[in-house]
């Protein structure tokens, strides 16, 4: 067990994103703030179909959850991606790290970027909105487990991407429309039948409905019954990533 | 003698076919310089590269320090520090960082001292903390050097070290390796200067198409496999037909500084074949302006042989 050599991959993996931070925190935040006030003054003091809550207050954990699940894909993502093309991630293979100490490394770094970011764009909100929590526990469950999974979904596109090419078709095609389709902007009551039951097949709607439900008491689903899905989820996520490193899958020729 | 390094029948074919080792064995014993020499794409990069396990071999086994490597991975990394072919630096990081940063993936808190002394050794002191993109080329091939040696491996593997460092720079370069070896590490260098090699290391494997071809100490190679060329001078645009060719085959005849070289092997104790030689070329070629014998240096012997094996 190398727990030093964790450690300082860990240290350099948080150490990448804090050395470019206006890019990889405030800038995500800047954004979700945009779209906050767009849709503020776009949907007026609408009120959200089937829940006791007002579309902003609904936008605001969604949000921040979206954010984080894109951060977390974005750390993973770009390190592996960048070793890959300058060649700085054979130091990372010659390193006596196992596979497992590795993943959970790079995932450790993209939780704590995933969480970084959700809370700088909470305080920033502060002052103009009054933030409820409703449940700390299920706030910390579903934003962990979503910046587990997509933290290795990171490190997944990251080794089969050769090129940056790849990795934005990669984050572009797959990780955006599954996270804006995934309940952010909507309670999926609002969808026709079809897109309902479609919805329950994608991972990232229990996510953000049950980080959702730890802000504002309300969701689309029983977040307790979730939480199974998407623990089950992130250790399936972890293995995976595991196992692809274990065998240097697009890694190693 | 105990071995740090004992490769058993490695092979390596690549997706596209193409087989870059081809069963090559090879025995580097412990505190030794060694040479690994061989033509481009001979294939000693993939050995290389599967130690520093960037490769996966397609067959075969490598012991390192009397470990299986492919049992015990993390061990034997432990053991080695690799200087890759292709310059690799971290762009977020100062070198100083760099170096910090890969004794902690080895599971080492940061040897400050040692550290400032491969600096200073390497002459990076004073770019020590400018971010690894300002560094020149030079600098960031000795930054590679640093980066293998810091975490004190006991085999140290050097691929094309010196490729784009300046004369003066590369023999303050090749002293330190020395000292560093005479300290008990045993190094493993491959470079295309095979003068230095000849000067520095005191054991030579020569590898080509995937096949290691010679491996001896050094001065046995000298002595054993070495021997003396006739050169002949007939002026300018000599070229070897195949028909030359093969008319004075026996001798391995090449063009090399606008002579026709040509091997010569002993027929007993007193004598070598140099007059045979000399007759088959007059035949050919008529009667040279200049002629001379040579005793065959690391680079002939070189040549040679891997010319013989594009032969075969």
């Amino acid at each position: 067990m190398n727990s030093l050599g964790m450690w300082t991959l860990f240290k350099r993996e948080t150490h990448r994103f804090l050395k470019v931070n206006m890019q990889t925190v405030a800038a995500p935040a800047l954004t979700a703030i945009l779209y906050l006030i767009v849709f503020r003054y776009a949907m007026g003091d609408r009120q959200v179909p089937g829940m006791d809550v007002d579309y902003f207050t609904f936008l605001i954990p969604g949000l921040a959850m979206m954010s984080m699940l894109q951060n977390a894909f974005a750390n993973t993502s770009s390190s592996i991606i960048i070793g890959k093309v300058m060649n700085v991630h054979i130091y990372l293979l010659m390193a006596p790290i196992s596979a497992i100490e590795m993943v959970l490394a790079f995932i450790a770094g993209a939780v704590l970027r995933a969480v970084v970011v959700a809370t700088v764009f909470l305080l920033v909100l502060i002052p103009f909105v009054d933030i409820s929590i409703h449940h700390m526990g299920l706030i910390l469950i579903y934003g962990v487990c979503g910046s587990i999974i997509m933290g290795g979904m990171g490190l997944i596109g990251g080794m089969w991407s050769d090129n940056f090419d790849h990795m934005s078709m990669v984050s572009n095609f797959i990780i955006m429309p599954l996270t804006f389709l995934s309940g952010v902007f909507y309670s999926i009551e609002q969808l026709p039948p079809v897109w309902q039951q479609v919805s329950h097949f994608n991972p990232f709607f229990y996510l953000i409905d049950g980080f959702r439900h730890g802000f504002l008491g309300v969701g689309d689903s029983d977040p307790w019954l979730s939480i199974g899905i998407v623990v089950g989820f992130a250790v399936a996520t972890v293995l995976l990533c595991w196992r692809l490193w274990h065998i240097g899958w697009r890694l190693k020729e | 003698m105990s071995i740090a390094l004992r490769i058993h029948e490695l092979s390596k074919c690549y997706s596209n076919n193409k087989l870059a080792l081809d069963s090559a064995s090879l025995t580097v014993p412990e505190g030794s310089f060694f040479a690994l020499l061989g033509p481009n794409g001979a294939g000693k990069s993939t050995m290389i590269n599967i130690m520093a396990d960037t490769v996966l071999p397609t067959s075969g086994s490598i012991q390192l320090f009397g470990r299986e490597m492919f049992d015990e991975r993390l061990w034997c990394k432990r053991q080695m520090g690799v200087v890759p072919q292709e310059v690799a630096f971290d762009p977020f990081f100062t070198p100083r960082e760099i170096l910090k940063m890969i004794c902690g993936l080895y599971g080492q808190k940061p040897d400050m001292k040692w550290i400032e002394e491969l600096l200073d050794r390497l002459e990076l002191v004073q770019h020590a903390d400018k971010t690894a993109r300002q560094l020149s080329g030079g600098m960031r091939r000795r930054l590679l050097v640093a980066q293998a040696l810091v975490h004190r491996p006991r085999l140290v593997i050097l691929d094309e070290p010196t490729a784009g460092v300046d004369v003066e720079l590369r023999k303050r370069l090749w002293e330190y390796m020395r000292e560093i070896n005479a300290n008990g590490t045993t190094i493993l260098l491959t470079t295309h200067y095979l003068e230095e090699a000849e000067e520095l290391c005191d054991h030579v494997a020569i590898i080509n198409e995937g096949k290691v071809i010679e491996s001896s100490r050094m001065d046995e190679l000298m002595h054993n496999v070495a021997g003396s060329f006739l050169w002949l001078r007939y002026g300018d645009g000599l070229s070897l037909s195949a028909e030359d060719e093969g008319a004075l085959s026996e001798f391995l005849p090449r063009i090399q500084d606008g002579k026709l070289c040509l091997t010569l092997s002993r027929i007993d104790a007193q004598q070598s074949s140099f007059h045979q030689a000399y007759e088959a070329a007059k035949k050919r070629f008529g009667a040279p302006l200049d002629a001379g014998v040579c005793q065959e240096d690391l680079e002939d012997v070189f040549l040679r042989l891997t010319h013989q094996g594009d032969k075969q």
